[in-house]
């Protein structure tokens, strides 16, 4: 296998402060002996943040099992941008399959593995939030329930990207995808729906489930590490905010990333045998307007200003704050 | 070592003996046999360190597969009808991939109306998915089969279909000649992939292509299946070496030498076929018959040569491609295309009505003296479809054509009209 010298990636303020770490105390992205999992010149769009959370995941996992790995991709974006033949982006050993089977395939990876008995190489799987939330969702279940040891990673980037921007079960509510359009009395996603996966993957009582997001990527390598550190069924959840479908500035992408988790919208959490064991606590709480007019797919809330809409979603940040005690003084 | 056993039993047995690393099933009528034996197989560590899946539906069964196979182990699999089409997106996948995946299938119709007796409509709508289907006559068929099978997968890195007609043989019991652990292994070496997930050597399976390859990626896959033919008789020779008798091959033939008549089938009812072949030569009918064994690849080039001399095919299938009649006889004529042969197609057996010699031995007379329409219907009920199409002229009526023509043949408990 050839190695490859890999840039330093300045992805915002609160990475690029790697450098002023301790050796020890620094993340991957700091070392410059290190090879990526998923090397620059793949075809994502400008400030892609599943691009982004992807390298950061795969290179924990990487370190993790010093390399000794294996990814299964779903189709969507990621896939799409990595593997356009006959360039590869992956400096791992890589399979896709389809849209709807990547957890399915993984199972079939460690269970490979089980009956050859190495134990040495592990297994991860990825898909976006469509691959995960929807068509995928009764092969993730089924490796859930058998808790085949798999970490899975959905990429949450609120909808269907790779197809155009449609909506997928995780698309969250009143924003504009190209099957939830703004036009009507309720413009864009209905209110009131849609799946949070985390939780049903705590449903399944499984080891360990967390959630991350590219605003903290120190968290998200943390935690796939730790992910990396337990056998059985895993699965991490990492909002990563997509520029094309969300309509924001690609300069925007950790700030829009981070803004949804300082407002309650995408809480960070951990949980082990289905039960929250940690959070990480909201440092300086913003609305979630602040969050919201960043982006152009909720541009019909603000104009005109659809007052029922925004407080309805901020009842929707606060019950979040509210479930994990995201403000230590209000728990 | 012979023994008196069911078909499913059979199989399970010969699969277990090709000792498989990964398996994962979903139960499904009439292959849930098979399935059950093979789990109660590797949970008693009869198939050394097996993993056996218990998975959350067909399409996650192959799903789980492509994983294993991808990361170098021999993988198997069964299933039939609803079940093969729900997983039809990772069957065409697997061949794509290039993934030397067996599995059988315990042919069934496809609803609706839903129906779980046997037909081939199930295995004839993934005809083009680039696997191999090889069809058993019989239970010891069914058996050779998938030893072979495993090894032409292997061998040609491309996935195998074992074609059993269900019930008729996965529920039949039969003397079938059990292979031993010792023939298997002389004749399976162990499975070593062309690619494989090996975090010493990374590579992209599964890549996305575009316009400037996917055809020549396409092409390669049919060049496979052109080399299988050449590998298919070869297999079917050493197996005949080692097991001593001769199962496998492209096709075999029945009284086909000097018959100006020739029946052509897949599968079990291939017995039938023979015992009218013998009837009619008594008669002093010019008849024969052949089985073809591979309907993937098609074998074309030998079934030329074989039936070159006769006047008329038939071909009997059980099977129909609604709005325009038969698969396999559409293949035969493009294979026999160019010379003076007849070629009819008999659709009989749909969901499972039995196809009696005595229809056959009519069909065959009917077929030389008059001809027959095309295609042409084995035992169609034409009161019951005739006045069900009379009816939906007449009126619109609630309910399926089903419920309505079960009221016309007066099938116990169908509601009056
Ligand atoms: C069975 C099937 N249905 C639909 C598609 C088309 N398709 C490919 S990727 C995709 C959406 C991917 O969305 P998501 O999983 O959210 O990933 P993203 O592209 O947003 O990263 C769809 C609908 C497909 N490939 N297969
Ligand atoms: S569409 Fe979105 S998810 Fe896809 S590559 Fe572009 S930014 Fe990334």
């Amino acid at each position: 296998m050839s190695y490859q010298r890999v840039k330093f990636y300045q992805t915002g303020t609160f990475t690029v402060g790697n450098r002023l770490l301790d050796e020890s105390d620094r993340t991957v992205q700091a070392g410059m002996d290190r090879t990526n999992s998923l090397n620059s010149g793949h075809r994502a769009c400008q400030g892609c943040g599943e691009a982004l959370g992807a390298r950061y995941a795969l290179d924990a996992v990487m370190r993790a099992t010093h390399q000794q790995m294996v990814a299964v991709n779903a189709t969507g974006c990621l896939e799409v941008f990595s593997s356009p033949y006959p360039e590869s982006a992956w400096q791992i050993p890589w399979l896709h399959s389809l849209f709807g089977n990547a957890p399915a395939v993984a199972s079939g990876v460690a269970a490979a593995l089980r009956a050859k008995g190495r134990t040495d190489i592990r297994v991860i799987a990825q898909g976006g939030d469509g691959a995960t939330v929807d068509i995928g969702f009764g092969c993730l279940s089924g490796m859930f329930e058998r808790n085949d040891d798999v970490l899975y990673v959905c990429y949450d980037n609120e909808a269907y990207m790779n197809t155009g921007v449609q909506r997928s079960g995780s698309t969250p509510p009143r924003a504009w995808t190209n099957t939830t359009q703004a036009v009507g009395t309720d413009p864009g996603n209905p209110m009131g729906i849609g799946k949070n996966l985390p939780r049903i993957a705590m449903a399944h009582g499984i080891p360990y489930v967390a959630t991350a997001s590219v605003a903290d990527l120190h968290d998200l390598e943390a935690k796939v590490t730790k992910a990396m550190s337990i056998r059985g069924a895993r699965y991490i959840h990492i909002h990563v905010p997509c520029p094309l479908g969300w309509k924001s500035d690609p300069a925007h992408t950790i700030k829009v990333a981070r803004l949804a988790v300082e407002s309650g919208l995408f809480p960070l959490f951990e949980a082990e045998g289905g039960e929250v064991t940690d959070r990480t606590p909201i440092r300086k709480k913003v609305s979630v307007e602040q969050y919201l007019e960043l982006q152009g797919r909720f541009r019909h809330l603000f104009h005109p200003r659809d007052k029922g809409a925004l407080e309805a979603i901020q009842a929707m940040a606060d019950a979040n704050i509210d479930r994990y005690q995201l403000i230590p003084s209000e728990a | 070592m012979k023994q008196h056993i069911e078909g499913s039993q059979a199989v399970a047995h010969a699969v277990a003996l090709c000792r498989p690393e990964v398996m994962a099933c979903y139960p499904i009528s009439p292959q849930t046999h098979i399935v059950e034996t093979l789990s109660l197989k590797v949970k008693a560590g009869e198939i050394g360190n097996c993993q056996f899946l218990n998975v959350e539906s067909e399409f996650g069964a192959l799903s789980v597969l492509i994983g294993a196979s991808a990361m170098g182990a021999r993988t198997y699999t069964a299933t039939t009808s609803q079940g093969l089409l729900f997983m039809a997106e990772a069957v065409y996948n697997a061949a794509g991939l290039g993934l030397p995946i067996v599995m059988t299938i315990a042919n069934r119709a496809i609803g609706a109306p839903i129906n779980i007796w046997n037909d081939h409509s199930d295995s004839m709508a993934m005809r083009d998915a680039g696997w191999i289907q090889l069809f058993a006559e019989d239970n010891q068929e069914a058996v050779d089969l998938h030893i072979q099978a495993f090894r032409l997968a292997e061998e040609l890195s491309c996935p195998v279909m074992v074609c059993m007609d269900g019930y008729i043989l996965t529920h039949a019991y039969e003397v079938v000649d059990l292979p031993t652990q010792e023939q298997v292994d002389a004749y399976l070496p162990p499975f070593e992939p062309v690619q494989v997930l090996d975090p010493q050597d990374p590579v992209s399976i599964g890549a996305m292509v575009g316009p400037e390859a996917f055809a020549e990626v396409r092409y390669l896959a049919h060049d496979k299946h052109l080399r299988a033919l050449e590998v298919i008789p070869r297999l079917s020779q050493t197996f005949q070496d080692i097991f001593q008798r001769r199962s496998g091959g492209l096709l075999k033939t029945y009284h086909t030498d000097e018959a100006e008549t020739i029946l052509l089938a897949l599968g079990s009812v291939n017995g039938t076929i023979k015992d009218a072949v013998d009837d009619l030569r008594k008669e002093g009918w010019p008849v024969g018959s052949i089985a073809l064994r591979a309907f993937r690849p098609f074998p074309s080039h030998a079934l030329r040569h074989v039936v070159e001399d006769a006047k008329r095919i038939i071909v009997i299938e059980k099977d129909l491609a609604v709005g325009k009649g038969g698969i396999v006889s559409s293949d035969v004529k493009m294979a026999l295309q160019g010379l003076p042969i007849i070629v009819d197609t008999v659709i009989a057996g749909l969901g499972g009505r039995p196809i009696p010699q005595a229809s056959v031995i009519d069909t065959v007379k009917q077929a030389c003296l008059e001809g027959l329409e095309e295609p042409h219907f084995l035992d169609l009920n034409w009161d019951a479809i005739n006045g069900e199409l009379t009816r939906q002229q007449a009126q619109r009526r609630s309910g399926s054509t089903a419920e309505n023509i079960l009221r016309e043949i007066g099938a116990p408990g169908a509601s009056p009209i």
